[in-house]
């Protein structure tokens, strides 16, 4: 198991969720990715998708506007 | 009704397509299956060098309110369309370009990005990905 992580810092819509999407692809189950960004509705569409696609949501924090997101695939 | 968006892109105007990539990559990114049909002046935007060059749908102003929005967005940090056509073939998103469009136009598939289009179609195909679609959208 490695820990992916997406740095989506900056960018907007739709960029971090999409972003959030290559790396889930891309990691085998198991995997922990983490996702840091800045842009607030990403904060709380990545949960949505991760739901929509049946993945587990760790942990999510946010300090000083960034945010970071887990997601186990 | 299938997971999946499909979306016809008849509009060639830049934010026009951004709209429409935003949303497909969105879909994709949500676990859904997503295609774009291309046709009229939508299927402009496939040809090689074509993607950037839409005018803006509204106060395009012979350009000068394209290169304002162009600065906008740079500054906002919105990804180029190039990027999101990149990352939605990269996700499974499907191409589908109009060979109606094509004859009428004269285009033929040597001008066209032949490497991102998946299929070259007509309306039946479009109604076939469609009638299983739970999103379709006409931009």
């Amino acid at each position: 198991m490695s820990e992916i992580k997406v740095d989506c810092t900056g960018e907007t819509c739709p960029v971090p969720l999409v972003e959030t999407r290559k790396a889930l692809r891309k990691a085998m189950p198991g995997d922990i990715v983490e996702v840091i960004g800045t842009h607030p509705a990403s904060k709380k569409e990545i949960p949505m998708a991760v739901k929509a696609l049946g993945l587990e949501l760790i942990d999510i924090q946010e300090k000083d506007g960034v945010w970071k997101i887990k997601i186990c695939r | 009704m299938a997971n999946k968006a499909t979306i016809i892109v008849h509009s060639g105007d830049m934010d026009k397509v951004y709209s429409a990539l935003i949303i497909a990559n969105g879909a994709l990114a949500m676990g859904m299956e997503a295609s774009l049909f291309f046709t009229f002046w939508g299927l402009q935007r496939l040809k090689k060098g074509g993607l950037e060059k839409g005018p803006l749908s509204k106060m395009n102003m012979l350009g000068l309110g394209r290169w304002m929005m162009e600065r906008k967005m740079r500054k906002a940090g919105v990804a180029s369309l190039e990027k999101l056509l990149q990352d939605f073939r990269e996700l499974g998103g499907k191409i589908l370009a109009c060979d109606m469009t094509m004859e009428i136009m004269g285009i033929k598939k040597e001008d066209l990005r032949d490497d991102l289009i998946s299929e070259y179609c007509a309306v039946g195909t479009y109604i076939n990905e469609a009638r299983e679609s739970s999103v379709t959208l006409f931009i």
